[in-house]
């Protein structure tokens, strides 16, 4: 199958994406040690579906997904981690291109997924994330950067077990062309 | 679990009125304002002008005080960090140090930390009361046009609207799958530990994402079938034309941002005004 980055498929798959990735934003929290920050099951959400569709529909699923919740729970978005939430998802999303077999054949690349997704969160919490809320609201240094490489630990596991998880149980359902022979 | 959400409602209002294109830009406008600045004169303006809006737009505050009690808890969780983590960072910014009390050598209680971390609690304040105002005066369905006139492309567009009309679809599957497994003796509440949580979560997604991607695919050969994404350009229905209030509301807002950044540059100079020298 071609490898499309923005068909009708994709902007659908994303906007249901957005829908779950809210959904459970929202109301599954599972709350961790360190206060202001959850794990969060929905970044798992946002690292099957970039690898289903790709980078765009990874990036937008947890872009929007985050920014309208945010809207919805503390009134306006929180800018700086919104667009860490898309960072990791577009770069998580780069799993869908470069693996070397194809999910849709019933082969999951564990491999590149584990590795797209783990630079993916580093990137986003323990770079954007930081510098953002350091330009844009003035945060101490300190306190970003341990909330960063904490929520970039928990992300990564959340990711890896959830996400992961649910490409296992999706490649299942897949099976490989030709699988079937003639006796 | 059961919350009513964009309890959009049809009033007639000078904000109702106003075009989404507008209400997102001066948003956008008024929000990049208050994330520039560090002015708490600006701030305060801003904030006093969010809740007169908030007035004009007869948005209900009953409806809105449990999130105000989130947003409270969650910026006084902040407030205690950020003295935990860095206690004289008031002191750095400003240059000055007045001290207050004293709670421990590391712990120094002083004016300026005390001026940063009110500036910083008014300014994530002074915000909120916008984004209420647009999401409860924006009809759902004029959202998605407004984007796409402030010129993201309109498949982006799409999938956002899409998000806001399948949101209430997804939380009641979402509802319906977690009532089915737990009549089936999966526990989902904190009396389990956190693990077992997780695992019994999983019980709940993969039906759940299954059950959308299914969806994925017919809303996608329902949306082929009808010809969407054949041309580079698409036209909205609930767009609507701006008149004279709309330009006038983009320009104050406009120039409130403009005197912010005027402020900055040419007269305190920093990010950060400082009432100590």
């Amino acid at each position: 199958m071609k490898k499309s980055l923005f068909s009708t498929k994709t902007i659908v798959a994303t906007g249901l994406g957005g829908a779950l990735f809210m959904v459970l934003f929202m109301f599954v929290k599972v709350p961790s040690p360190i206060p202001e920050t959850n794990l969060q099951i929905a970044y798992g959400i946002s690292a099957f579906f970039g690898l289903l569709f790709g980078p765009i529909a990874g990036g937008l699923i947890a872009f929007i997904g985050h920014a309208l919740s945010d809207f919805l729970s503390y009134g306006s978005p929180w800018w700086s981690w919104v667009v860490a939430s898309g960072v990791a998802g577009a770069i998580g999303g780069m799993a869908y291109l470069k693996s070397k077999t194809d999910i849709e054949q019933g082969e999951f690349d564990f491999k590149s997924f584990i590795i797209w997704n783990v630079i993916a969160n580093a990137v986003a919490w323990v770079i954007v994330a930081p510098v953002l809320d350091i330009v844009i609201y003035a945060e101490p240094v300190n306190l970003v950067f341990t909330q960063g490489i904490v929520a970039f630990i928990m992300d990564a596991i959340v990711v890896i077990v959830v996400g992961g998880a649910l490409a296992f149980a999706y490649a299942k359902t897949k099976t490989k062309e030709g699988s079937l022979s003639k006796k | 679990m059961k919350t009513k959400l964009f309890s959009y409602s049809q009033l007639d209002t000078f904000i109702h009125r106003l075009s989404g294109l507008t209400k997102l830009i001066c948003f956008l406008l008024l929000t990049s304002s208050v994330m520039l600045t560090f002015d708490i004169r600006i701030i305060f303006g801003i904030m006093i002008l969010s809740i007169i809006l908030f007035r004009i737009a007869k948005v209900e505050f009953k409806k809105v005080k449990l999130m105000f009690i989130y947003v409270f808890i969650f910026l006084i969780t902040n407030f205690f960090l950020t003295f935990l983590f860095e206690p004289l960072y008031g002191v750095e910014i400003y240059g000055t140090c007045h001290e207050l009390f004293r709670i421990s050598n590391r712990y120094i209680v002083t004016l300026e930390q005390l001026f940063y971390q009110f500036t910083k609690f008014s300014k994530y304040l002074s915000v909120i009361p916008l984004g209420l105002i647009f999401f409860f005066t924006t009809n759902p369905s004029e959202f998605a046009s407004s984007l796409n006139n402030v010129g993201v492309s309109y498949r982006a567009c799409s999938a956002v609207s899409l998000t806001l009309r399948y949101f209430p679809d997804v939380q009641r599957d979402y509802h319906t799958i977690s009532l089915a497994q737990q009549a089936r003796g999966v526990e989902m509440s904190n009396k389990e530990k956190v693990l077992k949580r997780l695992k019994n979560m999983s019980n709940i997604l993969i039906p759940l994402i299954f059950s959308t991607l299914d969806r994925v695919e017919l809303i996608t050969n329902a949306m082929d079938l009808r010809g969407y994404g054949k041309h580079s350009k698409r036209t909205w229905y609930s767009y609507r034309k701006l008149n004279k209030n709309d330009y006038l509301s983009i320009t104050i807002c406009a120039l409130i941002l403009l005197f912010t950044l005027y402020m900055r540059f040419f007269v305190t100079k920093s990010l950060f005004y400082n009432p100590f020298i």
